[in-house]
């Protein structure tokens, strides 16, 4: 086990060097300067390539990479074109919302769907399962802004329960956190669940089916013991890899529902450098989470012994 | 009775505990907050043009001379001021009581060093220094500017409104290089500003200056006395701007600097709400063509694609609510001491087949024009298909393009054939009071390769900008405005396309917003 956690740490460098390598030539090739952006909209063409030659942006591509590299490889990501603060601190500022925004959001989602999966599939093609799916489709289908808009009208404005946007930090004010987090983790759950909802109720269906299912109920077991203890965990090899990739969708999603419910956090920091083309808070932002996604994959596939015995590694 | 106990020490806890927050918190304490139209990113104003650095240089800096509500230049941290009989020497004295946020007091020496560093990066400050012969403090509150040659835009110049604004900084802060940013915000303006509160993406905080002192007369425009009526700004970024809508009915902000047109009916139904057009003078939007490339190295070409030009297509399609916008055909801002109609129906009336024939005669062989459009500034987006629909009908052939507006303002600098990534048109807008004469107008500016992107190239009008810059008689230089705006429609230059307002938000609980060309929040009261 050890030694295939090894391999596989050791296997985050390559993914990671091409990374950077990809997003590095991706940031130039993009049209976007921004020395144009820093300097304004009444900046002249010296003004702009005065500010271009202070950035370094006026040295071959393969120079800067080697100067950004050779500072990343020093634990130094460099200061953000924009604010006089380096992009480590930028990030460190961002990190709480959007760490809070996806465990809120995992916690709603996997409470949520994995009962609602089983339950679907041990009474399919009951009413239950029937609004399962329709919920599944539901959820796939409507864009994350709308159901947040829709949350923000109906909780925020017309009965004016929750906060219609903001943050606030959870050592300031837990109460006040909680409240702030409620719409947006909702909001970015209804796709996940549809997702959860939809493998947990494929996966216990077919695991229903099998001979020791049958071998566990002839034995005089009750249900809730089957499909707790047999049928779910058989299934959640399956969930689990969807949890997983899921993940990637939720840091995709977040962009979106930080920016609607205004949360200053990662997703909407990348956004923001994106626009301004603030090239060394993007590199940071996008090496950041791909260490993030390969960390979680890397847990999922430890997980997996947990559930199955005969996974070893 | 135990538990009856029990409750009772929580609720005495409780109450307690309640008497000391209300007592650490100040009873009287009042916090504004504002959504701005951006993000604060860059911190020195010197540094950078951006509107968003204008205003939070305004929070925490203060000016010589600052613009009233009539566009008057007034004295602002000067007390008295005096020029000689031929306008060549000019002495300012500070009035009593100015002081830096760390306690020193404001210097003659601080502010000719914050003159050098401004002079250094604003077009209208280049052409001061380039007139100034020697620039010295006299004594802590007195400091003299000898000029080698006439200059007649002195007072223009030190109360310059927008961008880049001449704010007055310590000297050890002014003598930062004046292309590197400064990193040192302390200021003497009527807010203090929290840095270790500032969150970029999130908020900005400033804080009252109770040290500030105020001028005596009542405030009007960016001059006046600068009255701080709350205890502390809060600028929160909220990008979204329906979620501003939804923030200010909820009452969760007291104001919205400037939403979206297309969200203003939406305002207006609001109870609570009031809508403000705090910058009476508005916008002007810009039609820029590049003169280095063809086809509109052309004068003719471009005379061509002035004459398609109709004001109020664009402001229907931009703005919508006629209410918020103003048909006007002078360069220089309607209703200002220098603007003049242009001749005939020039902006009004398209007249498309004297554009055909103009076109004919250049030889217009019918290569498409590359028009940028940008998608992600509201107010511009619908700028460009108005302008295909109008050239269309002029007889020209237009490939219009569309990007976001970072790739706009890096695509516009491109020089170079459009074959190599150049352009040949594309739409922005000037905040009006940064075009009220023809120095600070940097779209009348001549000068070929130092030009505003589209470099156009006429000596003529670059003479005409000097003496313009020259002349001390206020009659004589609105002559010289009227013939600076007669060159520049000569030449076709650029096209002015309509002058437009984006009136703010705010709660009925909010009032005392001045009327200005910035938003400032010296004088706002919350009830």
């Amino acid at each position: 086990m050890l030694d295939f956690i090894a391999r596989r740490l050791i296997a985050i460098v390559p993914v990671l060097g091409v990374v950077a390598v990809f997003v590095f030539l991706m940031l130039r090739l993009t049209p976007g300067d921004p020395a144009a952006v820093i300097a304004g909209d009444n900046a002249t063409s010296d003004q702009i390539a005065d500010i271009r030659t202070k950035l370094g942006l006026d040295e071959p591509i393969w120079t800067q990479f080697a100067i950004w590299i050779g500072n990343v490889l020093q634990g130094n990501f460099g200061e953000s074109f924009f604010f006089k603060k380096t992009v480590a601190e930028l990030i460190a500022q961002r990190v709480e919302p959007t760490l809070a925004l996806a465990i809120c959001t995992l916690v709603f989602a996997v409470s949520i769907s994995v009962p609602i999966g089983v339950m679907a599939a041990y009474r399919q093609g009951s009413l239950i399962d029937k609004a399962v799916m329709g919920f599944s489709v539901l959820g796939f289908s409507v864009p994350g802004f709308v159901i947040g808009y829709c949350l923000i009208y109906v909780f925020a404005i017309e009965l004016g329960w929750l906060p219609v946007q903001g943050y606030v930090r959870i050592g300031v004010n837990f109460w006040q956190f909680a409240e702030r987090m409620v719409l947006p983790s909702l909001t970015l759950s209804v796709g996940f669940v549809a997702l959860i909802s939809r493998i947990t109720r494929a996966s216990v269906l077919e695991v229903l089916n099998e001979d020791y299912i049958r071998t566990a109920r002839a034995k005089g077991l009750s249900n809730r013991v089957v499909l707790m203890r047999h049928a779910l965990r058989n299934a959640a090899v399956p969930i689990l890899t969807v949890i997983g990739l899921g993940i990637a969708i939720l840091i995709g999603g977040a962009v979106v529902t930080e920016s609607v419910f205004g949360l200053p956090g990662l997703g909407r920091l990348t956004v923001e450098a994106v626009l301004s083309r603030d090239f060394p808070t993007i590199q940071t932002v996008i090496l950041l989470f791909s260490v993030v996604y390969v960390v979680i994959n890397l847990l999922i596939d430890i997980s997996y012994t947990l559930f199955d015995p005969r996974i070893r590694y | 009775m135990h538990v009856m106990r029990r409750l009772r020490q929580a609720a005495a806890c409780l109450a307690l505990s309640t008497a000391v927050a209300a007592v650490a918190a100040p009873a009287s304490a009042q916090t504004l907050k504002m959504v701005a139209h951006s993000d604060l990113k860059v911190l020195d104003p010197i540094w950078t043009t951006a509107f968003i650095t204008r205003n939070h240089g305004y929070m925490i800096y203060d000016t010589l001379f600052a613009q009233d509500a009539d566009s008057r230049i007034q004295p602002q941290m000067v007390d008295k001021y005096e020029a000689s009989a031929d306008k060549l020497s000019w002495t300012f004295t500070l009035r009593d009581g100015l002081e830096w946020h760390d306690g020193q007091p404001v210097t003659a020496e601080d502010c000719v060093a914050s003159i050098k560093r401004w002079g250094a990066r604003d077009s209208l400050g280049q052409q001061m220094m380039a007139s100034v012969g020697t620039m010295k403090a006299i004594d802590a509150k007195t400091f003299q500017i000898v000029f080698k040659e006439p200059f007649g835009l002195v007072l223009d110049a030190l109360g310059k409104p927008s961008s880049t604004v001449p704010f007055m900084m310590p000297k050890r802060v002014a003598e930062t290089d004046p292309f590197k940013q400064i990193d040192d915000y302390t200021g003497s303006g009527p807010f203090i500003f929290k840095k270790d509160e500032w969150k970029p993406g999130e908020k900005v905080v400033y804080v009252k200056n109770t040290k500030y002192k105020p001028r005596a007369e009542p405030a009007s425009g960016l001059a006046g006395g600068k009255v701080v009526k709350v205890d502390r700004v809060e600028i929160i970024e909220m990008p979204d701007p329906q979620q501003q809508v939804n923030a200010i009915a909820a009452g969760e902000i007291d104001v919205i600097e400037q939403p979206p047109h297309d969200l203003i009916p939406l305002l207006r139904k609001e109870k609570g709400v009031t809508l403000y057009n705090w910058n009476p003078l508005g916008h002007q939007f810009i039609f820029r063509m590049n003169w280095l490339q063809p086809p509109f190295n052309n004068a003719k070409i471009r005379e061509a694609a002035l004459l398609s030009i109709r004001q109020e297509d664009y402001l229907k399609a931009t703005v919508g609510e006629p209410e918020f916008y103003k048909v006007c055909t002078a360069a220089f801002i309607c209703g200002t001491p220098n603007a003049v109609n242009a001749p005939g129906d020039l902006f009004v009336k398209p007249n498309f087949e004297k554009s055909k024939a103009l076109l004919k005669e250049a030889g217009y062989d019918g290569t498409p024009i590359v028009l940028l459009q940008s998608t992600t500034l509201p107010v511009l987006t619908n700028m460009a298909p108005v302008t295909k629909a109008l050239l269309e009908q002029g007889g020209f052939k237009v490939d219009m393009q569309s990007m976001d507006w970072q790739t706009v303002v890096t695509r516009r600098t491109n020089k170079g054939p459009v074959s190599q990534g150049g352009w040949n048109l594309f739409h922005t807008f000037s905040v009006a009071a940064d075009i009220l004469n023809p120095i600070s107008t940097s779209y009348m500016v001549a000068n070929g390769d130092k030009a505003w992107f589209g470099w156009p190239n006429d000596p003529e009008m670059e003479k005409l900008r000097d003496a313009y810059a020259k002349e001390t008689d206020p009659v004589k230089n609105k002559e010289l405005a009227a013939a600076v705006q007669a060159r520049a429609l000569q030449t076709a230059q650029y096209g002015w396309v309509g002058q437009w307002y984006g009136p703010g938000a705010m709660r009925s609980n909010i009032s005392g917003w001045l009327k200005a060309p910035v938003p400032v929040m010296w004088n706002i009261e919350k009830k």
